[in-house]
Parts: structure tokens; sequence; C-alpha cells
């Protein structure tokens, strides 16, 4: 965590109120994202309990499984969810607009244009919190494998056929969200925590509830006595008066509500097989119907309220404007999204259990080059960002204090200025260090050429002289090296005049691609050489398939 | 031998032969298995100090001689060019190509005025050449050339297994070298997603290979000639516990004496206990500080005042006649990127200049005659993993010849006390013994012998 945002979260602390950290919008939010609010039964791994999903604030589907052990009940529920998200995504599959894309030719190796489609827009899932990215993880896991009735007949418990398809797409959707920057998969509590500090731990600000009451306390309240109520405030029946964001359900609603409700159901579906007659089996029917109905009311009571809280920080977000560069990263996405359609369409099997170690690798590299893109995007697109790199020494601001021309050395001599920079950072510079400024949205690379201390100079080894090393300022003298144009002499606006202000991050803007890695089929032997080829087989059944 | 995890060996017994001989029996073993081995790849550990640069130098010359084309990756280009000028020293008339990156200061210059050192920015102008070295991240762009019969993998702990990957078509067979108790490479965005896979790609590039070819020959080079006798014993036994090493050179064989006698002040009390013994703690009184705690940044750089003030001399096997402790033979290390800019900054506001001070990261394989450590968790209110890790530990506490100076807020054993490891655990991941729970422990109980407190 930076300097900054600690003393954001101090000043949180002093004033009872969330501090923002962001003066822009640093994720793309869709004007028609699919919020999704799951829950999951304690104590079997990926079963789920319900969930509220939907793209209307004021009409969400509610999902239920009344029994969750029962194989054909949590069918039946991804089938429904599947009903519910498949659509939402094929909305966005068929707008498409002509894109370029630099490929390798397998011929030549060259990198070469081409044409490709590119859909103007992708779908975009809002989950409360992380463990409910963890979630959409899990269910994706467990249904891109399951056998379908046409796959595989004889095998008991088949999948709906949109089930694997959904497992797919959710599959990829928790991938992306790994990607630093990307927004196809979002978690709530990370969207607020990235723009707002509280005064309380990153641990608890994974409680929406919590970290919503500290961004909406209302003036002159505590923003954490509103969270701690939200945390722990309960009714007389000794329920939360605030449900947790899930997918992990509060014990205390599990042990008095939600078992006895379950049982109560159980009851009445055994009763039904029992029954002897019609008007018998109509009468218990009725009563199987009543008990799933009472679930369905529990789950709704303990996701609604979720479901608020995150359209709630959706509109706080909406208040920010969007930031520079979001819509660069929202493209990144867009191709992320095509791409996966094309895969789909193309009849590829789904993604492996386990990445191979090229595909490992190759993912690992993406991931590092996006984060380093995203923390220079963020930083160029917002001043509260910069300050905080300023702050930590990783860029500087300040004011032109000289210019004077000379050229490099050769046939074609070019222009290579000196600019005297004065400056009350304290950037970590070295002489001959390359430092960057934004030039008209484009990064201009500059040398350092000499370091000045500028300052008083302290009695030396004073006892008690402890102030912060660094002093007044420095002087910093750079030498611009491109961006300039052919000619002998700069263009007008490339080289900054004396007077002007400026700012350069010792960060790069822009992100070199890494080498490129061996295709998976020639993966070294200090790898474990090349992986089979063999396509994997579904899910095998398991005892636990048949409780 | 069966490494019982938790329980450190037995000592052993002392070695029948001396270092010496013990560390030229176990570099002839790992030059058979390099020459005329049959394995696709050596795998070598490196204690501190125990000649690995040595051993690659001698490596790379053999395999030269014998006439097999050798790449050697190294990590870094320092790392690089200082393998260049090393070979070019040894062998004058060896043609060397020094492959690097288009950018400007690629390479260091000292190697344009050596006649065999070629350098290039593309493989294929050096073909030919009997001996090629770069980095990995270099030779991963690297692309249409023949693959090289051999192979000389250096500082194998600190390169990445996805960066193996990416170098690993390039030749046919390798030797590993590198220091498993060292800093292990990192990523900044999650990984934990592989972990556990052989292949992991934010592992180090040596747990990748020994999990695809757990049968490669394994050789470890059994003498510190850095670490004097003071320190070896610690070292090896906090953080090499199953593979323990000593020193090259024996008690009295070293001293660190200082021409101008101590005012009484903390700094010069320290620096005599650790000019006695090797070791020497300086402990801040209890207090909870940002990274950059002033009080104990400006106690390190009266320490490396005071040392060179005080006339320092060193004794080694090396020359002799007592060498005087100059600046450049001293480091400070401190964990963080802002403390050593701040420690930077607090010496030259006291003029003392050419002192080396960095991060632990930066100061691997480096040496020293005198360091002086900001230990990484002075001060803090918590111990994560970052804080914790042995290898940071370990590079801060054997970079040196002589002695090293820890400066530390006092509390640090409750600080550990409260603060029990609790990373989760992940299936298929060989758990390092020691962790770094275990290892500062082990460092802190024997620092409080050679504890002197301070008022600030």
């Amino acid at each position: 965590m930076s300097l900054i945002t600690d003393l954001a979260r101090l000043e949180a602390m002093a004033s009872g109120r969330a501090q923002p950290t962001a003066t822009v919008r640093h994720r793309h939010l869709s004007a028609r994202p699919l919020v999704f609010v799951p829950l999951t039964t304690a104590g079997e791994t990926g079963a789920p309990l319900g969930a509220l999903v939907g793209t209307e604030r004021t009409a969400p589907r509610l999902l239920v499984v009344p029994q969750p052990r029962d194989r054909d009940l949590r069918f039946a529920f991804l089938a429904e969810l599947a009903e519910i998200v498949l659509p939402y995504i094929g909305s966005f599959a068929d707008d498409v607009e002509a894109a370029e894309r630099t490929e390798t030719d397998p011929g030549t190796g060259k990198r070469v244009r081409t044409e490709a489609e590119l859909c103007t827009d992708a779908p975009q899932l809002i989950v409360p919190n992380r463990a409910g990215i963890a979630f959409v993880r899990l269910l994706g896991r467990s249904m891109r494998f399951r056998r379908t009735a046409e796959a595989d007949p004889d095998s008991p418990y088949p999948a709906p056929p949109a089930v694997p398809l959904l497992g797919r797409w959710l599959t990829h959707f928790g991938e992306r969200s790994r990607v630093p920057g990307s927004a196809l998969l979002l978690a709530m509590t990370d969207l607020l925590t990235r723009h707002w500090a509280t005064g309380q731990s990153s641990l608890e600000d994974q409680h929406l509830g919590a970290l919503l009451a500290w961004l909406t306390a209302p003036p002159g309240t505590s923003g954490a006595q509103a969270a701690h109520r939200a945390e722990l405030d309960r009714d007389h029946h000794g329920q939360l008066l605030c449900p947790p964001a899930g997918p992990a359900t509060d014990p205390a609603f599990d042990n008095r509500l939600l078992a006895p409700a379950i049982e109560r159901y159980d009851r009445a579906r055994t009763a039904l097989t029992t029954a002897e007659d019609g008007v018998a089996a109509d009468e218990r029917l009725g009563a199987v119907t009543a008990a799933e109905y009472e679930i369905r009311a529990l789950v709704d009571s303990r996701t609604r309220p979720t479901w608020d809280a995150v359209w709630r920080g959706l509109d706080l977000l909406c208040r920010l404007p969007e930031g520079a560069h979001v819509a660069d990263r929202w493209t990144r996405d867009r191709w992320s999204f095509t791409g996966h359609r094309d895969r789909v369409l193309a009849g590829e099997p789904p993604q492996p259990r386990r990445d191979d170690a090229v595909t490992a690798a190759n993912k690992l590299s993406a991931r590092e080059r996006e984060q380093a893109r995203l923390d220079a995007q963020e930083a160029l697109d917002d001043p509260l960002v910069m300050a905080g790199r300023q702050l930590a020494g990783e860029a500087f601001a300040g004011e032109v204090t000289d210019v004077v021309m000379t050229h490099s050395e050769g046939r074609r001599p070019s222009p290579r200025p000196l600019v005297t920079v004065r400056t009350d950072d304290r950037p970590r510079l070295t002489v001959r260090a390359k430092v960057y400024r934004s030039l008209a949205g484009r990064p201009q690379t500059a040398e350092v050429v000499e370091l000045i201390e500028d300052r008083d100079a302290a009695a030396p080894g004073a006892p008690g002289a402890f102030q912060a090393p660094g002093g007044e300022g420095t002087v910093v003298v750079l030498r611009v090296t491109d961006k300039m144009g052919r000619g002998r002499d700069p263009e007008p606006g490339s080289v900054p005049e004396k007077g002007d202000h400026v700012l350069f991050t010792l960060f790069e803007h822009d992100q070199r691609g890494g080498p490129k890695l061996p295709d998976p089929e020639e993966t070294p032997w200090t790898h474990g050489g090349p992986p089979g080829d063999t396509a994997e087989d579904p899910d095998p059944v398991t005892a636990e398939d048949l409780l | 031998m069966v490494a019982v995890p938790g329980l450190p060996p037995r000592r052993a017994a002392r070695p029948p032969v001396d270092p010496a001989t013990a560390a030229a029996r176990a570099t002839e073993a790992i030059l058979r298995d390099t020459l005329h081995g049959t394995a696709r790849g050596v795998v070598v550990d490196s204690p501190p100090g125990a000649g690995k640069s040595t051993l690659v130098v001698r490596a790379a010359l053999e395999l030269a001689a014998a006439g097999h084309p050798l790449m050697v990756v190294a990590q870094t280009n320092a790392q690089v060019d200082d393998l260049v000028l090393r070979i070019a020293e040894k062998a004058p008339d060896l043609p060397v190509g020094r492959l690097h990156s288009s950018d400007a200061d690629a390479y260091d210059k000292a190697l344009d005025e050596l006649p065999q050192v070629r350098t290039a920015a593309k493989a294929s102008e050096l073909a030919g050449l009997g001996i090629v070295i770069s980095t990995a991240a270099k030779w991963a762009h690297v692309r249409g050339v023949e693959p090289w019969g051999h192979a000389i993998v250096d500082e194998a702990y600190q390169m990445r297994s996805d960066g193996l990957l990416a170098v690993a078509g390039l030749f046919e067979r390798a030797l590993f070298v590198g220091d498993p108790g060292q800093l292990d490479p990192f990523t900044l965005v999650g990984s934990d997603q592989w972990a556990g896979l052989s292949y992991d790609p934010a592992a180090s590039a040596v747990s990748t290979l020994l999990a695809h070819n757990p049968d490669l020959p394994q050789h470890r080079l059994p003498v510190s000639w850095r670490l004097p006798a003071s320190a070896a014993p610690l070292v090896s036994a906090a953080f090499y516990p199953y593979t323990p090493f000593r020193s090259g050179t024996g008690h009295g064989e070293r001293a660190l004496r200082f021409a101008v006698t101590s005012d009484g002040s903390g700094p010069d009390r320290v620096i005599d206990e650790a000019g006695a013994s090797g070791w020497g703690l300086l402990e801040l009184p209890a207090r909870h500080t940002p990274r950059t705690d002033p009080e104990a940044v400006h106690a390190v750089a009266q320490v490396v005042r005071r040392l060179l003030e005080r006339g320092g001399t060193t004794v080694s096997e090396r020359a002799p006649e007592p060498v005087p402790l100059t600046a450049d033979r001293i480091a400070v290390g401190t964990a963080h990127r802002d403390q050593a800019a701040a420690v930077r900054a607090a010496l030259a506001a006291l003029g003392v200049t050419d002192v080396t001070v960095d991060t632990a990261n930066r100061l691997q394989g480096r040496e020293y005659d005198v360091t002086v450590v900001l230990h990484p968790l002075s001060g803090r209110p918590d111990a994560t993993a970052f804080h914790l890790e042995t290898g940071r530990l370990c590079v801060l506490a054997s970079r040196h010849r002589h002695a090293c100076i820890v400066v530390c807020r006092a509390g640090v054993a409750d600080l550990l006390d409260d603060h029990p490891s609790m990373e989760p655990v992940q299936l298929g991941v060989t758990i390092k013994f020691p962790d770094g729970w275990e290892a500062n422990h082990a460092v802190l109980s024997h620092l409080a012998e050679h504890r002197v407190a301070t008022a600030p």
C-alpha cells in the first residue's frame, strides 16, 4: 500500500468519513451490467443456495435451490441461470465493427496486420465482493466439463445442454478478472476501495455493507460507527440487520432459519412421494410448494440488501467522470470477449483444467504487462494518483528554469535541448536515468544529465536533525531525446519553454511486449516437454455425485 | 541424508579434510559431470561467497577448451559484464561474444578495450564464437539460430521458471549454478492459480527443472570463502540447515581493527563489538515507526561515518599487510528502496560518499568487508511475508568478509511471536525450510549476544 493511501486511511479514521483516492473513475462501467448476487450452502463447496441476477435494478430474477444437495434441483438452478446469462452475453456477440490486429504470420514469422471482427461492446458481470468472483470461477469450473445427455446418454444426472456452455463463459470471466485493469467481471468492493479509502482494514473493506456505510454516512455522523452497526447489529431474533454480501451466509441464519425451512421442505417432499391418491398428492404438492416459497423468501431476504448495495455502489461510481485511458483498457476487454466468442463458435473444447507451461507463462507475462500499463495509465489519468507517485519518488513536477538548445553529433544533427527543471518533489533519480512526460498523449523521453540538490546546508549530523532528507528541492537537468520531429530544429511545442510547468515520470507510459515463448508443442525438456494433445474428458462420475 | 522437517541435523563432526581440498573435490566432481556426464543438466547449490563465479568461469573455460560451443545465461547486465571481464582476464586469447540489448549503454564500455571480446545486438553476428554471454531477458528474444550444445545458467535460483522456458530451447544441456538461500524470484501480480504445478511460471527455474528432471546430478560447494569463521556457522545453521557449509578461514585469520578508540557512543561501542566478534546489534528503543524511521536511518548513517572516521584496517588471508577499510568496502543493506534512499540522503548530509546503499535484492551476489543492515522488521507493527522472507535476511546477513552490524528497534522477537507464519499451504508446493520466522529467530538470538542498546 502506498504512503498516500495510508494517509487517506488515517484521514478517514480521524474524520470518520471515507476519503477519495481518485478523482476519476478508473474502471469501465457498462451501461447495462449484469449484477449477480450468489449465495452458497455452508459445508458443501460449490453448492449454490440461490442468487439474485439481472440487468434491471428494480426487477432482479430470484433463483433458489430449495434442497442444495439435490443434484436435479442444482442443475435446474444452473439451467435457469444459463437462461438469463447466456442471452445477456449473446446480446453483445453480434454487434461488431471491423478492426485491425497484429498477428504473427505462421509462414514468415513476421508480424502482419490483419482485418478482424471486434464486438462493439462486451458484457460486464458485477458481483458484490472478491468471494463472489471466486464463486463465479468455481461455478465455471464445476460446469464446463459436465456431461450432457447428448454427449453421454448413460451417465446419471446429465446436465442441461446450456450448462457446460455457461461454465465456459463463467471460466472466461473468472480468468479475465485476474488481468489487472480488466472490467469483464468486477467485484463491487474492489471498485469502491479503488476510489475511496476508509478508516478500516482492507479485510474489513470486503464487507460490502460496512464499506458502503463508510461511504454513505450522512454528514455529521461517523462512518466508523455506521460500519460497526452494519457488521454486527442484529434484530431480536438474532439475525444480522445487514446480511453478509455472500456467497457465504451468516451461521445464525443457517441454523435458525434456513436449516429448519429446508427440513420442512424435505419432509413435505417425502410426504408427497408417499401420497396414496390424487387428492392427497395435490394437497401434499401444495405443502411442498409452500415450503419452497418459504425458502425463496428467506433467500430473497438475504440477497436483496446486497443487490441494493451493489446498485448504490454503482450510483456512487457513476458520479465520477471516466478516466481517459479507461476506454483503451475496455477495448482490450472487448478483444478478450470477441476472442472467446470465436473459440466457442469454432467448436473448440472447454478451457483445460490446468494451464500448460507455455500458457501459464504467457498469462503471467501478460498480466505483469497489464499491471504496469494500469499503474502508468491511472497516474496519467488522475492527478491524485500521480500525486501518490510523486510522493513515492516515482514522478516529479516542477517549473522549467532554463532551456539550452544543443544538438546531437553526427551527419544529421538532431535537437537535444537541455531543460532545467526545479522541483519540490524528491524523485529517486540517478544520472543517465530516463524520464518520460506526456506530450499530447504520447510519451516523450528525456535523460537525466545532472542532479543538483537545491537546499540550505543543514547542519550535518546535528543531533535531533531528523528532518526528512532531501531538503528543499532538486534541480534536474534533462536532455530531451525524442518526439521533436525530423528537422534540425524541434517542432513548435515539442520542447518545454522557460516558465512552463512540466511533469516527468520515472516509469514508462507504454509497455513493450515480452519475448515470444515457444509453442506448447515445443515445450522444452526443462519444463516436462510438450503436453499430451488428448482433449480433456468430461468430469468422471464420483461417489459424491450420487449422494 | 534425509532431511527431517523442523529439526536441523546434528552438527557433523569436523570434516577430515581442509577447506581447500573439500572445495577442490566438489569442483572436480561438478566439472566431471558437466564435461563427461550423460545427464542433460547439472545443478550446483552454492552458499554465499563459495566461489560460484570462479566455478562458472572455470567451467566456461574448460568447455571452451574442449571445443564445445557455449552460451552463458546470467540475470543482470552487470553480472554479464563481470563474467566477460573475468573470462577475458583468465583467457586473453579466447574469443568471447557479448550479446546486448539495443539500448544505449547496454554494456560496460570496458569491454570495448578487449580485442578478443566482440559485442553485438544480434546473435547471428556472434555466430562461431566459442562463448556467447548475455542476460536471460536478451536470450529470450533470440530466434532462428542453431541450438548451443552447452549452456551455463548463472544465478539460476533467482531466475523465474518462465524465464527458463523462454531460453531452454536454445541449448541441449546446461549447468545450473545458484544460491538457494537468496531471494526467490517474485511477481507483483497474483500467481496463486499455478501454485503447486511443476512448471509454476513464478517459481524458480531450478524448482521447475528438478520437478521435471528429478534424477539430475546435484552438487554443492561446501566452503564459503567470503564469510568469516564468526559468520559461517550462524548463516549455515539459520539458512542452510540441511546443507551445512563452513568458512574457508579459521578464527583469528581475519581481523578488523580501529586506530581511533571508542568515544563511548552507541555507534562506537557496536563497532567495537563487531570488530571483536564479527557481529553487532545496535538496538534502538522499541517504537512503531514509518518505513524510513528517521532515528534508525540516522543511526545507520552514524555507524557508517564512525567506521570511516575511526581509521579501520582489515587483516585477511588476501594480503600480508593490514588494508585500510575504505568507503567502497562498506555497504548498507535495507529491505525497501525508500529506506535505501533515506540512508543515502543521510550519508550525503554527513558528507559520506562512495558507500554502497541498496536493497537486499540489489546486493545479491556482492561482497564487502563490513555491512551495516537496517533490520527488515525494525519498527514494524506487523511481520508480513515480504519482511519475513528468509532470502532477504540471508542476503543481508551474508555480504560481509569481516563484520556485520545490524541496526534495529527493540521488540522484534515479540513481534515475531505475535505473527506466526500463516501463509496458506498450497498443495504440491514444496515447503521451504527454514521458514522466515524460524530463520529470523535464529539470527536474532545470536545477535542478542552482541547487543549494544542505545538511546536515540
